[in-house]
């Protein structure tokens, strides 16, 4: 069971995301659960979604509270927000940043770090700081654990149209090809 | 005897490859609506109803699905609509939850007095007050006594396959009664996981042909008395009153087999992917010495628990209900004949005995077994709260204590701070 916790904020995308990645994941093969997490949704304020895939049908239909990945589609939410809370040791942060890792706080736990700089490739793809399909990109090269072609056809199916079809799947590739994958010296162990 | 365990012999036809896909169970309900093909939907948005009524009518706007759509201006008008369609012979659909349920309770009644075979999800919901938007099963419990057959889900395919059904069961005329298919709000109308999409020349042939007013209708070549004045202490009246409720009750009882067969039906026509029990769930029960029950969508997190309880020794069972109205007296009965202390989760409350509804109900099926069980209630996954696999240990170890130890009068309140 691999379990990721997206952070965001209501109108980025991160309950969406979270369907498009289950989706990807079982044209992978896989199968995968997605849940939001419930609360006083609205725009800007932080939002949570929880996704978990398996070789094996997954029973449990909760929130995630030990993750192996937490995916943050926003750069500044960590100053609000445990992002980290109950991640496994040695586990995965990708995180929307315009920040090189040395100017980031990240607490031992965190094994493995992906940074993409999602906002200014959204807004220059967009228009707007839309940063969902950009982080799945950047989810997919941190972790490896869903194939780009996957998300790509994924997105090609959904109902994205015309224009914001191209700007998806051109955020997509970005959000792949843009990010940076740092391996942390293990300083907690499991 | 109606229990069902879920090995039995896998069928050896050739089917084509399934359709997989992935939505949540709001989505997979309106799919299965379509599945059934009715004539006619009426709806009213509300939390955590909503995205299931805005996909049918999505399905209905792109012609995917052929079915008259009615706005109506609340759920009494919309549940009123419906029996008007089904009385004029349409197969008709409709969701709603909570509050909106509440609202509808007038008609709501009426349907299964005048054995209307309409189908409604209930998305459950926790009552208000307090203010809340999320999940709980205190709106379904809360109307139990009004004659509607209620099944619970617990995963998106049960809720695709069981919608379907739903219309078949609710048309059967050994039953002629609405149907309640229940699903979570939160963790089951919005959580997304793969399904395989039943064939629909299949369901076709599944569902027969419609019959839905032989009975009671609105037909100028057919004049009746529809709903007519009955009971008092006169006349014919009382007579008249007493036979309209014995024959809800019948419709009831025989809702029991026809549940169970079509259960098998179902799982032998698109295949073992399709396969639930139909009444109650047997979960690793047959040397367990003590087990706990569930119903709905907290029971996946519950099997993980009991797989970990017993993968340590524990000799821990889990029974799931499904169908809880009409409740499976004698399935259940089955399911515990070898217990010897139980737990009981309920998502819900029983303001009377203080407890759990589902606990209450076990009680009469505890007394038939002729032996003292101990039986605690715990009430948990309240207005949206989580039920994780490590709230499932603390049940199964509080249930275990009962081996040696009372139970408490009072439930235990799983997400409570104590």
């Amino acid at each position: 069971m691999y379990e990721v916790r997206i952070h965001g904020r209501g109108g980025q995308g991160a309950v969406l995301a979270a369907q498009l990645l289950a989706t990807a994941l079982v044209f992978d093969g896989k199968y995968a659960v997605s849940i939001p997490a419930f609360g006083f949704e609205r725009r800007g304020a932080p939002v949570v979604s929880f996704i978990r895939s398996s070789e094996r049908e997954i029973r449990q239909l909760t929130n995630i509270y030990a993750p192996d990945c937490i995916v943050c589609v926003d750069p500044a939410l960590a100053r609000t927000v445990n992002i980290f809370a109950g991640l496994k040791p040695g586990g995965t942060l990708v995180q929307a940043t315009s920040r090189p890792l040395a100017e980031i706080d990240v607490p031992d736990s965190v094994g493995t770090v992906g940074l993409c700089d999602a906002v200014r490739i959204a807004t220059e793809i967009f228009g707007r700081p839309i940063t969902n399909t950009l982080m799945l990109g950047a989810f997919a090269r941190s972790t490896g654990q869903v194939s780009l072609d996957a998300l790509k056809k994924v997105i090609e199916q959904s109902d994205f149209r015309d224009a914001g079809l191209r700007q998806n799947l051109d955020a997509l590739e970005r959000g792949y090809a843009e990010t940076t994958v740092h391996t942390l010296e293990r300083r907690i162990t499991a | 005897m109606n229990t069902t365990t879920l090995d039995t012999a896998p069928t050896t036809e050739k089917r084509p490859a399934p359709q997989l896909m992935l939505c949540e169970g709001n989505e997979a309900a309106a799919l299965g609506v379509a599945l059934a093909r009715p004539d006619m939907v009426a709806v009213y948005p509300i939390t955590p109803q909503t995205s299931l009524v805005e996909k049918l009518a999505k399905l209905i706007a792109d012609g995917r699905m052929d079915a008259d759509i009615v706005d109506a201006e609340g759920e009494h008008s919309v549940l009123s609509v419906l029996q008007g369609g089904a009385l004029a012979g349409a197969r008709t659909y409709t969701a709603t939850c909570g509050p909106g349920l509440a609202f509808m309770f007038e008609p709501y009644f009426r349907t299964s007095g005048m054995r209307l075979p309409l189908v409604m999800t209930i998305v459950t919901r926790d009552g208000i007050t307090p203010q809340s938007v999320w999940g709980g099963h205190q709106d379904a419990m809360t109307v139990r006594e009004a004659g509607w057959i209620q099944m619970y889900c617990e995963t998106v395919q049960e809720v695709l396959d069981t919608t379907v059904m739903a219309f078949h069961l609710a048309e059967h005329h050994d039953v002629m009664l609405p149907v309640n298919v229940c699903l979570d709000g939160n963790y089951l109308s919005y959580g997304t996981s793969r399904i395989e999409m039943p064939d629909q020349a299949e369901v076709d042939d599944f569902m027969g042909r419609k019959d839905v007013n032989w009975h009671v209708a609105l037909d100028p070549l057919r004049p009746m008395a529809v709903d007519p004045l009955t009971g008092g202490s006169g006349g014919n009246g009382p007579e008249t009153f007493v036979r309209y409720r014995r024959g809800q009750c019948a419709g009831m009882k025989n809702a029991l087999r026809v549940i169970t067969d079509m259960h098998e039906d179902w799982a032998r026509r698109f295949g073992e992917g399709h396969r639930f029990a139909p009444l109650v769930e047997e979960y690793q029960l047959d040397d367990a010495e003590y087990a706990i029950m569930t119903l709905g969508s907290m029971t996946g997190a519950a099997k993980d628990a009991v797989d970990e309880a017993r993968a340590a020794g524990e000799k821990v069972g889990l029974i799931k209900i499904k169908t809880f109205s009409p409740f499976p007296v004698e399935a259940l009965q089955h399911a515990l004949r070898g217990v010897r202390a139980l737990g009981v989760v309920d998502r819900s409350v029983n303001f009377r005995w203080n407890c759990g509804p589902m606990f209450q109900e076990t009680l009469g099926v505890l007394y038939r077994l002729g032996r003292q069980v101990p039986a605690q209630s715990f009430i948990g996954g309240l207005a949206g709260a989580d039920l994780t696999v490590t709230t499932f240990h603390r049940v199964i170890d509080e249930t275990r204590a009962l081996l040696e130890r009372a139970p408490s009068d009072e439930p235990v309140w799983l997400n409570a701070k104590d």
